[in-house]
């Protein structure tokens, strides 16, 4: 079964209900030996990077989770896409789980620039090359964003899909092996949202 | 790049949405769940509930309804109105809503804005400030903040609630005239100005809306982000795509491919 991973940070209950929508079975656990178990994992969070990698170390997922992200369909979402990166530079900088090589800076913007922080809305997303959960969704399709750091991984073959803020492209979409992450919310995404969450149900982990 | 957002407003009571007439007293217009899907499908880029029950009767937020809206609506919502303390944006977030709006409660008690952000972080705490043009010195920017629909002025000057409300981790302001609320003659421009050049989070413009050219107007003439709409969509005068067509014919990057 697919599993949802809770670990404190966040609402997991747009991403439960999405699934629920798609009529995919899904639990919603922080038990690592469910995790173990599970045929495919979602990571997903909001907040802050410094309190969720604290809440997955004291609940011992740290482990769990490089595990299953090295071995299963693995879907990371938002705050959880930033965390399989090495460190973030939030709360003043905090060592992440260094799944993906990468760092996940804060949007700066030039003052004649003055581009909103967080990105916040509808923005189109770029693909590079193919990937099984863009399936059946146009190239440059929304998606919806909420963030002020972004993914910067280290290996331009790690990078999924870019999209564009205040002149800064940023990569909004990271595959290696059976793991892509995103840095939109494809739970409150519409209909491409659906479409992705549903692609990935399926996909065997393949790239 | 960012698309600017068409928000539509829809006031809850006693579990319907419902539209304040004048002289006749509120009139039910529909099913929050029903009307917050069918906006969704018609292109909407994102809905405000609110609960305008709670918060004339310092009843609690209806939670069911905001649990239904996030099993039928894969758009973001925020919902407002009732809030009381942390405890109950705590429960609205955990029903489903991507954001809870303060006002008046953030006026009494600006550390509210803080003890959200840290439940979730900054992105789902929206200040609403309802705001009012004045000559009085003792507000230098010619802002005054109101609260209860404008019937109870405070001492705070708009634009420094705006930037202290950033400080505190506000991560979206709206910004709702009471000059221009009702008349459809379009958003106060000036104060959406004056608050979202003053800021680095996303301004929603709010009140005064008529035509798809006053959100034109808005989104081009000022920094905010998102144009708030209600009456001239509930009535049928326009319809999301409607507008979305006309704000791109006025060259604004608005997302088409609902």
């Amino acid at each position: 079964m697919l599993c949802i991973v809770d670990y404190g940070a966040g609402n997991l209950c747009s991403v439960e209900l999405a699934f629920r929508r798609l009529g995919i079975p899904c639990q919603v656990s922080a038990d690592p030996a469910d995790l173990a178990r599970a045929s495919r994992i979602v990571f997903p969070g909001v907040g802050a990077a410094g309190s969720a990698m604290r809440e997955l170390l004291s609940r011992n997922l740290a482990d769990a989770i490089r595990q299953a992200a090295a071995e299963k369909p693995f879907l990371g979402i938002c705050l959880g896409t930033q965390i399989i990166l090495d460190s973030s530079e939030e709360d003043g900088g905090v060592n992440c789980l260094g799944i993906v090589p990468g760092a996940c800076p804060r949007f700066r913007f030039p003052a004649e620039v003055r581009a909103t922080v967080p990105h916040m809305g509808w923005n189109a997303v770029t693909r590079r090359r193919d990937h099984a959960i863009f399936t059946d969704i146009p190239q440059d399709a929304n998606f919806y964003f909420v963030h002020s750091y972004f993914p910067q991984p280290k290996l331009a073959s790690d990078v999924l899909a870019d999209t564009e803020h205040g002149g800064l492209s940023f990569c909004s979409a990271i595959s290696r092996g059976q793991l892509v992450a995103t840095q939109f919310h494809p739970e409150k995404s519409g209909r491409f949202g659906l479409q992705l969450l549903a692609n990935f149900a399926q996909w065997d982990g393949r790239s | 790049m960012l698309n600017k957002r068409v928000i539509v407003c829809l006031d809850v009571r006693n579990g319907k949405v419902t539209k304040g007439i004048k002289f006749e007293g509120n009139v039910d217009i529909g099913d929050p769940v029903e009307m917050g899907r069918a906006y969704a499908e018609s292109g909407v880029d994102e809905l405000v509930f609110y609960d305008i029950t709670a918060s004339a009767e310092g009843r609690p937020i209806d939670l069911e309804m905001v649990r239904r809206v996030a099993a039928e609506v894969f758009i973001p919502f925020s919902v407002g109105g009732g809030i009381r303390d942390e405890n109950d944006m705590r429960a609205v977030l955990l029903a489903g809503a991507e954001k809870v709006s303060v006002n008046s409660l953030a006026v009494r008690k600006p550390q509210i804005i803080s003890a959200g952000a840290e439940i979730y972080g900054r992105q789902c705490v929206v200040l609403g400030m309802d705001v009012r043009r004045t000559q009085d010195p003792a507000f230098p920017s010619g802002l005054q903040v109101v609260v209860k629909g404008g019937r109870e002025p405070t001492s705070f000057d708009a634009v420094d609630w705006a930037r202290r409300a950033e400080d505190l981790g506000a991560g979206e302001i709206c910004v709702n005239s009471i000059d221009a609320d009702g008349t459809k003659e379009g958003y106060d421009l000036l104060a959406t100005r004056l608050i979202a050049d003053a800021v680095e989070i996303p301004v929603i413009a709010s009140g005064g809306a008529g035509t798809p050219a006053h959100l034109a107007a808005v989104l081009k003439q000022t920094r905010a982000e998102a144009a708030l709409v209600a009456s001239m969509v509930h009535y049928g005068t326009y319809s999301i795509p409607q507008i979305k067509q006309e704000l791109q014919r006025h060259g604004v990057a608005v997302r088409m491919d609902w």
